[in-house]
């Protein structure tokens, strides 16, 4: 190598410290390529100049990681992944800890919030069609955080140690139970036990602090890299890309610099997420048990479920699916399967969607149907998830008693699945409106 | 270079298997599945007792003649009637799956995923149904059991509840986990 490049780093906005900042960050930047990944992913990555509210959940979903984080690395601190004091270590940190109820309610609400903004998140690109080509890798990356997310949420979810940690991780692993031939073997193994026990939590915190937010950063860091390489997708669904070049700017027509533009959009949405965020952590943390469940302020009890097991609100839609498949040939195995199809299936979107257009804007009624249809039947198993069978009463004996709320999963199930399947066919048919060659906002 | 890869890449899975073998149960948590003893002296008729082996629970419920009759009542509603599925030693494979009629002895394990079911009984008719005649519940999903442990069709769990090994002692005494004839 030869001596350092030289091209002068100039930075304008520090005041007094202009003349040291530009020498330290010059230095740098002849050693290490600062300046230029920092204009690559943000500084000078051009943006559709017509995100609206819906795009204030990618940035926020970063932005909780970040909290989760640095608030696990403070619980880490004060806990013990250890069968016989994890549940007693939860409550010093509650109540002994100097700012311990803070830090850990912060985690507590900030996990709900990470699914709210990812499944916000993940509508938008629904509502805009952001999955569509060039950004299938894209999606893939985001669908990996996802399912890295909710793995992450299952380990953390046991270490509390309370009765629905331990129940829920009890039904979790016995899914595994129910893969034809070495199911046994294999929750057998993913325990450590032949029930959940101090093993199971001991393993379950190597993942949920080590192993799975390991991964969880590379997915974020390769889905970033995608997003900045084929470009953001936008509203109106129409690639900036492809407009002729602004003759003074040298930009795209539509397209502006994120930075400034979208650091500030996005610092008010962290803002006003931070609002929303205190007033759960300050005075509903526990959101009517929907955020943190009632029965996990129970130790643990192997030999005692309580009266009506729900996992967190963020997985119920799975949940109420796997309720809502009936057992073939002495096997529940379909239900697992109904339950890991129906988060697999959306890795497909890309190849699903086959409308002439993009954006929700342009696509016609049979499309706007099927998404509502889709969005309610989502809602609906997510409520059901988190009630017990009987919670609509039953049929009469002209259905043979059956559970009203199972019979309603059930054809909420077909639906969620007919959603995807019928969807190369029902976007081909719709009838789109033609998509401007403008961005409009 | 291939060959070299090859040897590397079998040199790489070799060294997987420990990690992935120490995720097996330790020797120490395969040497806690000892069998245990309960006593029923005390369990009065339509009582349950729960006692617990390998970390799981175990009833042991002492049967009354209404509800060996409810079990009888059942044979055209359950999945499994004759107990084909092999959950139960075959001392325990008859109608009432137990050794002696008025005692049974089950695992407290909803055969669908693991939860512990509840006890429901003959007169729990409010909820369960005017047809019920008494028998387990599952909270978690809703599965249906009667007092022989069979699973009612229609339920989640596929199965019916497991019989573990067991032997009487006297008539006071049940040894849960081990059945052999011998001492």
């Amino acid at each position: 190598m030869a001596a350092a490049k030289k091209t002068p780093v100039t930075i304008t906005c520090a005041g007094p410290l202009n003349g040291a900042l530009s020498g330290v960050l010059t230095w740098v930047d002849a050693r290490f390529p600062l300046v230029k990944m920092w204009e690559e992913q943000w500084g000078k990555y051009v943006a559709p100049k017509n995100f609206n509210f819906w795009y204030y959940f990618g940035s926020l979903s970063a932005f909780v990681l970040v909290l989760q984080i640095a608030t696990g690395i403070f619980l880490t601190m004060n806990y013990k992944p250890d069968a016989a004091q994890a549940f007693a270590s939860v409550e010093y940190i509650m109540r002994d800890v100097w700012g311990g109820w803070f830090i850990r309610y912060m985690h507590s609400t900030g996990a709900s919030l990470f699914f709210i903004c990812i499944y916000l998140h993940m509508f938008r690109a629904l509502l805009y069609g952001s999955y569509r080509k060039p950004r299938e890798l894209l999606w893939i990356f985001g669908m990996l955080i996802y399912l890295c997310l909710m793995a992450e949420a299952f380990f953390g979810y046991l270490l509390p140690w309370g009765q629905m940690s331990y129940w829920g991780a009890q039904v979790i692993v016995n899914l595994f139970g129910a893969v034809p031939f070495i199911g046994e073997d294999l929750s057998i193994w993913i325990r450590g036990d032949y029930v959940v026990s101090d093993a199971t939590l001991n393993r379950f915190f190597a993942f949920h602090v080590i192993a799975i937010p390991l991964v969880l950063l590379g997915l974020v860091a390769a889905h970033l890299t995608a997003l900045h390489e084929v470009g953001s997708n936008n509203p109106d669904g129409v690639e900036i890309k492809n407009q002729p070049k602004d003759p003074q700017t040298g930009l795209p027509l539509d397209g502006i610099y994120s930075h400034p533009y979208y650091t500030v959009k996005d610092a008010l949405g962290v803002v006003v997420f931070l609002i929303v965020f205190s007033v759960i952590m300050f005075f509903v943390p526990e959101m009517g048990g929907y955020f943190l469940e009632y029965n996990n302020f129970i130790p643990a009890d192997s030999l005692k479920t309580p009266p009506h097991i729900a996992p967190v609100w963020y997985f119920t839609p799975y949940y109420s699916i796997l309720r809502a498949i009936p057992p073939l040939f002495n096997s529940q195995f379909p239900g697992v399967l109904g339950m890991g199809a129906a988060t697999m299936i959306m890795f497909l979107l890309p190849w699903l969607d086959r409308s002439p257009v993009k954006s929700i804007r342009y696509k016609g009624p049979v499309f706007k149907g099927a998404l509502t249809i889709f969005v309610i039947v989502f809602l609906v198993l997510g409520y059901l998830g988190t009630e017990p069978t009987n919670v609509w009463g039953q049929f009469g004996a002209w259905m043979g008693n059956a559970d009203v709320a199972t019979v309603v999963a059930r054809i909420c199930t077909a639906i969620y699945f007919l959603f995807f399947i019928l969807m190369p066919w029902y976007s081909k048919i719709d009838e789109c409106k033609p998509e401007p060659a403008r961005l409009t906002w | 270079m291939a060959a070299t890869g090859v040897v590397g890449g079998v040199a790489a899975a070799a060294t997987a298997v420990p990690f992935a073998g120490s995720m097996f149960p330790s020797e120490r948590a395969k040497a806690a599945g000892a069998p245990v003893e309960a006593d029923i002296s005390s369990l009065a008729p339509g009582e349950m007792k729960i006692v617990e082996w390998r970390g799981k629970p175990v009833w042991i419920v002492s049967r009354t003649k209404e509800m060996l009759d409810g079990i009888q009542k059942n044979n055209g509603r359950v999945s499994d009637p004759k107990s084909e599925v092999p959950l139960q030693p075959d001392y325990a494979k008859n109608e009432y799956r137990s050794i002696k009629p008025e005692i049974i002895v089950l695992e407290g394990v909803c055969s669908h995923l693991g939860c512990s079911p509840q006890l429901k009984s003959v007169e729990a008719k409010n909820d369960m149904g005017q047809d019920w005649t008494g028998g387990f519940f599952c909270p978690c999903h809703g599965s249906k059991f009667d007092f022989a442990g069979r699973v009612f069709a229609g339920s989640p769990a596929p199965v019916n509840l497991r019989v573990p090994p067991y032997k009487f002692v006297g008539d006071a005494k049940i040894i849960i986990g081990d059945d052999s004839k011998g001492a």
